[in-house]
């Protein structure tokens, strides 16, 4: 319960507001509507806070509100709760209120900035790709320029360490396609095609796909988060002031390692795939020797290649998206944030649309 | 050994609390620590540490650097409990506080952490609102009005919507000390408020907690090695010193700076190398 007291009385055409006892938040937010509905259109207002006691800004803030440009005041009595109005008004004559935002939609000025902006990060994006392969080419002479140690780390992380997920997630994908397949397959009696179809549509497909979809949302973000804390951090900067190109040291050898892990991923993917789809074969009743046996006859070794150069590339655009994400990253607080989001989103529209263009190539070249 | 330094007769530019303390009955303790010791593994930071800050004093915090300011600083503050002593703030210990009590006292303090710890999504005047929002029912119109104020009187009132990132460094300081005073705190604990900031700024600065102390009552706790505003803010003081793995000194800076005999205080405050 407020220990402090209100009245709004109306004398001779003035309203006036009385305060008394101690008002602070508790009371000023208990007593901020009443106050206001009974000041609410009153063309001349008296605010007596003579009798109060305590004031803390929460209250001075309700005394100020209600006053207005033409209130006439009567002060405080207390010497503190003076000094804490005195104080506020001080403050508050020294702010000046935000400008509020007049937004006007003007489409054409507005497609003009957009495309602008567009043109702007494309012009960077390019430059990004350039400066990448002049540096990687420049690298391949001189491979002693090549930071071994950090390209060493990078396939760890990249590779070794994202082995459990990709045996997890090719035996689950692998026994998931082989049931879900086995159920129209054996109303025609073909189930011993299994193989033939997960084989298949894993080397040639969902190997490298699923693989890069671990490579993105793990290796690209990574980079991306990396990167964007040491540019947020000057680190990037420092490296440029020592004569230090960091482009030879942070992006290469980080490209480097997310192209060579990605044919190892997929083939990890691939074999974990192959041996979930054979524990289901072995329970609709055909013997590890029958699924090998159509694997050997269906699956050409073009299918296990061709899967594997797609990966390569899917690992060349995840690891530059990613290192694109960090090293543009902006300077504020959240920009970490945005550019792991950036790589990872970047990453998974990269290996789509590469994966579409292979899939036409493939076809063009009869594979 | 700490090493105690009398204050004597008052000085220009004191404030309330460094001339009651001349008087005859000191200001009561808002903080105290006894035999405060923190440690990190099998790291002593500090052991034996014992102080009191009275009512409206500035307090300064200070030591060089890894001596563990802002270890007792997170103590004071409640955010780690010591491994040994007592610490209690405006008579209450953070130990046995839980819930609402410590909201309560949380309510009663306010902190400016060394970069000044704004949401960078938030624009200053939110930044201010927000202790406000989550300690009062207060409508949206009052807090708002509340941040205005509090920023005006930091010298910030053109600055009300921009975002943290958009100011220098001196500012975000600034903010600071607004959102960290949005609650009309009793006790403000200021981590480093001069650090990275050039000569003119930290100047500004000090006379910004200054004359804060001054008209408001406040009692702060300052923790900083920056010797100017030391010896600009500081009503008292204690030294901290990583050798010594405790306190070594306790009193007047100005005081210490000129009379103390401890070869570590000396180097300190002459800004000799040891």
């Amino acid at each position: 319960m407020p220990t402090d007291t209100f009245s709004a009385e109306t004398r001779g055409g003035r309203l006036h507001l009385r305060f008394a006892g101690p008002l602070d938040r508790a009371a000023a937010a208990a007593r901020w509507d009443e106050a206001h509905r009974a000041a609410k259109g009153a063309p001349d207002v008296t605010l007596d806070a003579g009798e109060v006691t305590s004031l803390d800004a929460g209250g001075a803030a309700l005394l100020v509100s209600l006053a207005g440009h033409e209130a006439a005041w009567v002060e405080p009595q207390d010497p503190a709760a003076k000094g804490t109005l005195e104080r506020f008004r001080k403050g508050l004559s020294a702010a000046r209120p935000a400008m509020p935002h007049h937004y006007r939609f003007r489409p054409v000025s507005a497609l003009g900035a957009y495309t602008l902006d567009r043109y702007r990060k494309f012009l960077e994006r390019a430059g990004f790709m350039g400066d990448t392969i002049l540096t990687a080419l420049g690298i391949l002479p001189r491979p002693w320029r090549l930071r071994w140690a950090e390209l060493l780390r990078h396939l760890d992380e990249a590779g070794t360490q994202a082995f459990p997920l990709c045996m997890l997630l090719g035996t689950l994908i692998g026994l998931i396609l082989a049931f879900q397949s086995s159920v129209p397959m054996r109303q025609f009696g073909a189930e011993i095609f299994i193989p033939q179809l997960v084989g298949i549509s894993l080397t040639r497909e969902l190997g490298p796909l699923l693989a890069g979809v671990i490579l993105a949302g793990r290796t690209g973000s990574a980079y991306a988060a990396e990167l964007g804390t040491m540019r947020v951090n000057e680190e990037v900067d420092a490296l440029k002031t020592m004569g230090l190109d960091p482009m030879a040291w942070l992006v290469v050898p980080r490209i480097l390692a997310s192209t060579l892990v990605m044919p190892a991923l997929s083939m990890v993917m691939n074999v974990t795939g192959l041996i979930g789809m054979a524990i289901v074969m072995a329970t609709l009743g055909f013997p590890p020797i029958a699924v090998l046996n159509q694997l050997e006859q269906w699956l050409s070794i073009g299918d296990l290649a061709g899967g594997l150069a797609k990966s390569a590339a899917f690992g060349l655009a995840i690891g530059y998206v990613g290192c694109r994400s960090g090293l543009s990253a902006g300077r504020g607080p959240r920009a970490v944030g945005d550019a792991a989001t950036g790589a990872v989103v970047g990453g998974i529209v990269a290996l789509v649309l590469l994966d579409g263009l292979f899939a036409i190539l493939f076809f063009r070249l009869g594979w | 050994m700490t090493e105690p330094a009398q204050t004597e007769g008052p000085t220009e530019g004191q404030t309330e609390a460094q001339k009651e303390a001349q008087t005859d009955t000191p200001p009561e303790a808002v903080i105290r620590a006894r035999d405060v010791a923190m440690r990190f593994g099998r790291r002593t930071v500090f052991k034996d540490v014992t102080f009191d800050v009275r009512r409206g004093e500035i307090f300064v915090i200070l030591g060089g650097s890894g001596c563990g300011k802002s270890t007792l600083l997170k103590l004071l503050i409640g955010l780690m409990p010591p491994i040994n002593g007592e610490i209690a703030v405006l008579d209450e210990e953070w130990a046995k506080l839980e819930g609402e009590a410590r909201r309560g006292l949380l309510r009663r303090i306010g902190v400016m952490w060394q970069s000044g710890a704004l949401l960078g999504s938030l624009t200053l005047a939110e930044n201010v609102e927000l202790p406000i929002e989550a300690h009062s029912k207060l409508p949206q119109a009052a807090r708002a009005l509340v941040a205005s104020a509090k920023l005006g009187l930091v010298g910030l009132g053109d600055a009300l919507d921009r975002l943290p990132a958009e100011i220098s460094g001196g500012m975000l300081k600034r903010a600071g000390i607004a959102r960290a005073m949005a609650l009309d705190p009793e006790i403000l604990f200021l981590d480093e408020p001069s650090a990275g900031l050039d000569p003119i700024t930290s100047a500004g600065l000090d006379q910004l907690i200054l004359s804060l102390a001054r008209e408001t009552g406040t009692t702060f706790v300052v923790v900083t090695h920056e010797l100017q505003s030391i010896l600009a803010i500081g009503d008292r003081c204690i030294m901290l010193d990583k050798d010594a793995q405790g306190m070594i000194a306790e009193g007047d800076p100005k005081k210490l700076r000129d009379e103390s005999e401890h070869p570590t205080v000396r180097a300190f405050f002459r800004r000799e190398a040891m």
